[in-house]
């Protein structure tokens, strides 16, 4: 009894430290007062921040930008970690492999600056060398966007792989599939999810990254949290507020959607392996 | 083609085909051994396993090389802002300078130093305090029924989902002297004066537990998740009190969880430098912060250089811990 409460305890105090915050930054987003923590009771609420925002060219366009690169990054990134994936999983012992797993599970943890200092060099570098990536922009920020963001989709799908047997693919190769065959219609079907919320993180990762893009962009490159950052240096402004608000809201709708989304294919297979094992 | 014996079969097929004469002036001028191996041995499997790791390899482990390759090099004004390791001396002569000076300037210059070891102290507190807090939390999750499980687990994940960067700008509201935490304490009477939070060390503990919370409390939830519970049981019909169980059953086990959520923490927050350069002091910098001005400000690549491979130095430890927990996780679930 006494553990529940601690665990209850432990939950609310948890959940309030994370909430309270956005909750806070919603609320002051339909303040009427520019002091973005000082409550204007007579005139809020308002939307006016809201008008500024939609409004402010420098921001919508930076947002558009962050989009197309979060996109991008996020189907490239998708494709080689699943890859990767596949391959530590599923491929046994090979040269290299120790290499492969190394290079997957150190940019979890890789400090940001360093990576992006090392990315720019390699950049500049390889421009002095063979002349290629001309100057930095949108191609050089997906580029090291897909590869810290490549490391967290092999994670998802190694581990999502690990947990099934390969007992389906090798029933599937004795039948005589050959093996990429094998892959689209047995294993792919199998990580699909796995793949799903790897896009969905690689999008979110790229989205949020600051410190790497302001190393590899060049200038008219500038992502939204490069722009955010640079207007949070000169002060705080409540139409940032109303942008969190906005993205908080996406966020939400989104996870909730797509995790009920998630929960429907999992009953539906789950059906499926039912009527499967009764021999219908 | 008749210096091409090692390979007929491949170079009757290119040599029948429209470019045949072009393969076959080709073979005779270089026979292309490497391409002529990658086409005939290379299967599916080996293109598979080749495309994301030559990918890592170009993008991940090369640019560290340049790094270090950078931080033996000489500053100086041009673009880019470093003299060439090898020079032509004239005469055939490759003149390789080495220069040390970075390193020697790292050392003697107490800046880097001082800001190195408050990293370090920085990002073990965070860790520390991410653990305090995340311990109870992944802990409850588990021991939750499985429908408030979902739900919790997405309420952690969730603020992560949202922009990191305006989770920090949402700290900045509330710690400013006349933010939301002063204004309520002085409308309930408890101070008279705001307390200064912004630009202290308790600023920048809260923006990196704030930020970096789900990535203690997920992979400790892994773990307690998948505890026998009978061990527990086992230790309550043996006598033991709850406490006694937690501290010779649970904690022990859970052990793995806890040194990787505390590494998932612990190296980033090191090279932190988004929430110090907005929460943090101005006296007392961070070392991500001190490479970043470095290099943005004083433009001078090779120190920045050299701090970064300092950095790398210290972390490649607790990395490679990391990474052993890690890939020994995704195995033993096979």
């Amino acid at each position: 009894m006494r553990s529940r409460v601690v665990s209850a305890l432990a939950l609310v105090t948890g959940f309030a430290f994370l909430y309270i915050p956005i909750l806070s930054m919603v609320v002051f987003s339909f303040n009427n007062s520019r002091l973005v923590t000082v409550w204007d009771a007579q005139n809020s609420p308002t939307l006016k921040w809201y008008h500024a925002l939609f409004s402010n060219e420098q921001i919508l366009d930076a947002a558009w930008l962050s989009i197309k690169i979060a996109a991008m990054t996020a189907s490239i990134a998708v494709v080689l970690g699943t890859l990767a994936g596949l391959v530590l999983a599923r491929f046994g012992p090979f040269r290299g492999r120790t290499l492969l797993s190394g290079m997957t599970t150190a940019p979890l943890v890789m400090p940001d600056v360093i990576t992006g200092l090392s990315m720019l060099l390699l950049f500049i570098s390889m421009e002095q060398l063979i002349g290629w990536p001309k100057g930095r922009g949108v191609l050089t920020i997906t580029i090291a966007h897909v590869t810290f963001a490549m490391a967290y989709v092999t994670v998802i799908v190694q581990s999502q792989l690990a947990g099934f047997d390969d007992s389906l693919e090798e029933a599937a190769m004795d039948l005589g599939a050959r093996p990429a065959k094998v892959f689209f219609r047995i294993t792919l079907p199998l990580i699909l999810p796995a793949i799903a919320s790897g896009w969905l993180l690689a999008f979110t990762l790229s989205w949020d990254d600051l410190v790497i893009s302001q190393f590899v962009a060049g200038p008219g490159s500038s992502t939204l949290p490069m722009v955010i950052f640079s207007k949070m240096r000169l002060g705080v402004s409540p139409d940032v507020n109303a942008l969190a608000t906005i993205l908080v809201f996406i966020v939400a709708m989104g996870v909730v959607g797509g995790s009920l989304w998630m929960r429907r294919l999992e009953k539906q297979r789950a059906r499926e392996s039912q009527l499967a094992a009764s021999g219908l | 083609m008749s210096n091409n014996r090692h390979y007929p079969a491949l170079s009757a097929r290119l040599s029948s085909g429209r470019l045949g004469p072009l393969w076959a002036l080709l073979f005779r001028i270089a026979p292309p051994r490497w391409s002529e191996y990658v086409l005939t041995h290379w299967t599916g499997k080996k293109l598979v396993i080749a495309m994301p790791w030559l990918w890592l390899l170009l993008f991940f482990l090369v640019p560290f090389l340049i790094v270090f390759k950078i931080s033996f090099s000489e500053a100086r004004i041009a673009m880019p802002p470093y003299a060439p390791l090898l020079e032509w001396a004239g005469n055939q002569v490759v003149a390789i300078k080495l220069n040390f000076g970075n390193y020697a300037f790292l050392l003697t210059d107490d800046l880097y130093f001082t800001s190195y070891i408050y990293s370090v102290r920085v990002a073990a507190i965070s860790a520390f305090l991410c653990l305090l807090i995340g311990y109870p939390m992944a802990y409850a999750i588990a021991r939750a029924t499985p429908t408030w499980r979902s739900v919790f687990l997405l309420l952690v994940i969730l603020p992560f989902w949202t922009s990191f960067l305006l989770r920090v700008y949402a700290w900045i509201g509330l710690l400013k002297s006349n933010g939301v935490i002063n204004n309520v304490l002085m409308a309930l009477g408890v101070i008279d004066a705001p307390i200064t939070m912004m630009q202290t060390d308790f600023a920048v503990y809260i923006g990196i537990v704030y930020s970096y919370l789900p990535f203690m409390i997920l992979p400790l939830y892994a773990n307690l998740e998948k505890h026998d519970l009978t061990l527990v049981e086992a230790a309550a019909d043996l006598g033991a009190r709850p406490l006694t169980t937690f501290l010779r059953v649970t904690l022990p086990l859970s052990l793995p969880g806890i040194v990787a959520g505390v590494l998932l923490v612990f190296i980033p927050a090191v090279g932190e430098y988004v929430i110090p350069s907005l929460l943090g002091r101005a006296d007392q910098l961070m070392i991500g912060r001190v490479l970043a001005d470095e290099f943005f400000s004083n433009r001078d690549w090779p120190v920045a250089s050299a701090v970064a491979i300092f950095m790398l130095i210290l972390l490649v430890v607790p990395i490679m811990v990391f990474q052993r927990i890690q890939s020994r996780e995704l195995e033993a679930r096979r």
